[in-house]
């Protein structure tokens, strides 16, 4: 190796060091938060100097992270399934069909990806207290599924787009019945732009914090990101960062796990709906 | 398609086209009924409720004002501030974030190695809850728990600008991995032949980014920035963690949730956000007309 690719080399070594240390300082700092001791937890210290688990027990402890974690959890899952669903079935119409009105579904949809939700909070607020929905599940479903289906349909539509169709015609020549062709050809095809799919809306479902906290007014349906910022502390001596930075930890795992196993499909996913159309 | 060669193939045609009509319509419908009923109806009824004096505390004297709450807002110096610090807020933080965010992207796509390591990485801020982060800044700019507090003075997140200027860097951090994702998109569309025959003919590195990278990336970038500047413009959690809006660091979405859930106005909460849903339909037709036919979509239907 020549002097001029060593210092190449290294030169791409320090710029990928910087853009690591960039995405993981403040992850690393409220995990550090999350595990140090209830007495040098002010110290301002980057690593912790005591370490301990009291903050995770401490909020396993009372129902008030647990309930909200089965909150965020169902709420998001009913809503990605709900989303996909509805979502695959318009976005094969896009990508396959002729039909009139096909722009205006897509206008719809892009303008609704624009729409600032805080415009939809005061009516919502109303109409769901009108119908006996606020601080319920679907009170909260409802919202997240129709902000991400635009999301879904673009997504899925790119993908769809992709899949070689006449594969289909193909497997029916070769003597397939429609369902066979569907179920042993098309669906592996389709397969994973739709899981793509249902992991970006998850994550965009298990983020949002307005309506969380608007639509909600006990712990019946609040989910995590809206109960961190009621905590309280268990005493109410005690400042409530420790519980605040293990809730922080736990919901932010998921989206961790995702990203390690899933890094290049999230990736297609985010840029196939906005750059190809 | 072969032209129709008698008028019995010519209806079939027509009947196979209208089949194909009633199943796009009846697979769009459910999606199309659901985002109409949450958003089109509600944003009536928001339109419908900023035009009354509606306070929840006293709901029995609720009545029709005509546009008075508008001329409240309006008149009103909360507004503006909470206008111009929004503004503020967008334009640097997507200004930011387009700089930064065309920097990583180069850096994801030439590297010579460890690209997966740097994708990998930059997902996290994308994936992570905001509040998650915002609670992170929040804890590292608070004296007595922070290690970042005693590079800005005491307590910055009590003054003005300092907390502005820790909004905006807590905003970019976020967002700015979906910025550069968005890029790379573009940046891979770039053909390397151009690059190496402007290189052949003496263009430096810069010239060549400047003068051939981004006018071909232009379509990307601008996609980019729409989607960019709207959701900045919409900018409410971090503000929420960090500051709650105190000092004048609030943004139109703050003064919103504060007159629709503190002081249960509803009747004034709805005039603000039938107000941000105006300014956010203006910066979306502005993009629009600047986009011509590279707006998103308009590759869809074909």
């Amino acid at each position: 190796m020549t002097a001029a690719t060593n210092k190449r080399v290294a030169g791409w070594g320090v710029a990928n060091t910087l853009v690591v240390l960039y995405a993981l300082f403040p992850v690393w700092w409220i995990a550090a938060l999350s595990f140090k001791d209830p007495s040098t937890l002010t110290d301002g210290s980057f690593i912790p100097q005591k370490w301990t688990w009291a903050n995770y027990r401490g909020i396993f402890e009372t129902s008030e992270f647990t309930r909200a974690l089965i909150n965020s959890i169902g709420i998001a899952l009913i809503s990605t399934v709900i989303a996909v669903v509805l979502g695959t079935m318009a976005a094969y119409a896009v990508a396959r069909l002729r039909f009139p009105g096909k722009q205006l579904l897509i206008g719809m949809s892009l303008l609704i990806a624009m729409f600032p939700p805080i415009s939809l909070v005061s009516p919502l607020f109303n109409i769901e207290r009108f119908l006996g929905l606020f601080d319920t599940w679907p009170g909260l479903i409802i919202p997240y599924m129709t902000f991400s289906l635009p999301l879904a349909i673009y997504t899925l539509s790119a993908f769809f787009r992709e899949i070689p169709w006449d594969l289909e015609k193909a497997a029916k020549v070769d003597g397939a019945t429609p369902a066979q062709a569907f179920r042993l050809v098309i669906a592996p095809l389709a397969a994973p732009g739709v899981f793509t799919t249902a992991i970006l809306v998850f994550i965009f479902c298990w983020n949002d914090f307005l309506f969380a906290i608007s639509l909600t007014s006990t712990t019946s349906a609040r989910t995590v990101p809206a109960a961190i910022a009621f905590f309280t502390g268990s005493s109410q001596f005690q400042q409530p960062t420790g519980s605040i930075a293990a809730a922080a930890v736990v919901i932010t795992i998921p989206i961790i796990v995702f990203v390690l196993l899933f890094q290049r499909r999230i990736v297609a996913g985010l840029t196939s709906g906005a750059v190809k159309g | 398609m072969t032209p129709a060669k008698s008028p019995a193939a010519a209806d079939r045609l027509s009947e196979g086209a209208r089949q194909e009509r009633r199943l796009g319509w009846t697979l769009c419908a459910p999606a199309v009924i659901v985002m109409l009923a949450v958003t089109a109806y509600p944003v009536g009824y928001a339109v419908y409720l900023s035009l009354q004096r509606y306070d929840l505390r006293f709901p029995q004297l609720a009545k029709f004002v005509g546009l008075s709450n508008y001329g409240a807002v309006l008149s009103s110096p909360f507004w503006w501030e909470a206008f111009w610090v929004t503004v503020l807020i967008t334009v640097v933080s997507v200004a930011v974030e387009l700089t930064l965010g065309m920097a990583l992207a180069i850096v994801m796509h030439r590297a010579l190695f460890g690209r997966g390591t740097v994708r990998t990485a930059i997902l996290i801020p994308y994936g992570i809850v905001t509040v998650v982060a915002a609670f992170s800044w929040q804890y590292a700019w608070t004296p007595g728990t922070g290690y970042l507090v005693d590079a800005a003075g005491t307590a910055p997140l009590t003054d003005h600008w300092k907390a502005i200027g820790i909004i905006i860097l807590a905003e970019v951090w976020k967002t700015t991995p979906f910025m550069a994702l968005l890029l790379l998109a573009g940046l891979a569309l770039v053909p390397e032949e151009t690059l190496r025959a402007a290189m052949v003919d003496g263009a430096t590195r810069w010239q060549r980014f400047r003068l051939v990278t981004l006018p071909l990336m232009k379509p990307a970038i601008l996609v980019a920035l729409l989607f960019r500047t709207l959701d900045a413009f919409r900018i409410f959690d971090n503000i929420y963690v960090l500051t709650q809006g105190s000092n004048g660091t609030g943004s139109v979405s703050i003064l919103g949730y504060d007159n629709l859930f503190t002081a249960l106005n509803l009747g004034i909460g709805s005039a603000i956000s039938v107000l941000i849903f105006i300014c956010v339909a203006i910066i979306a037709f502005t993009f629009i007309k600047l986009f011509g036919t590279a707006a998103p979509g308009s590759e869809m239907g074909r």
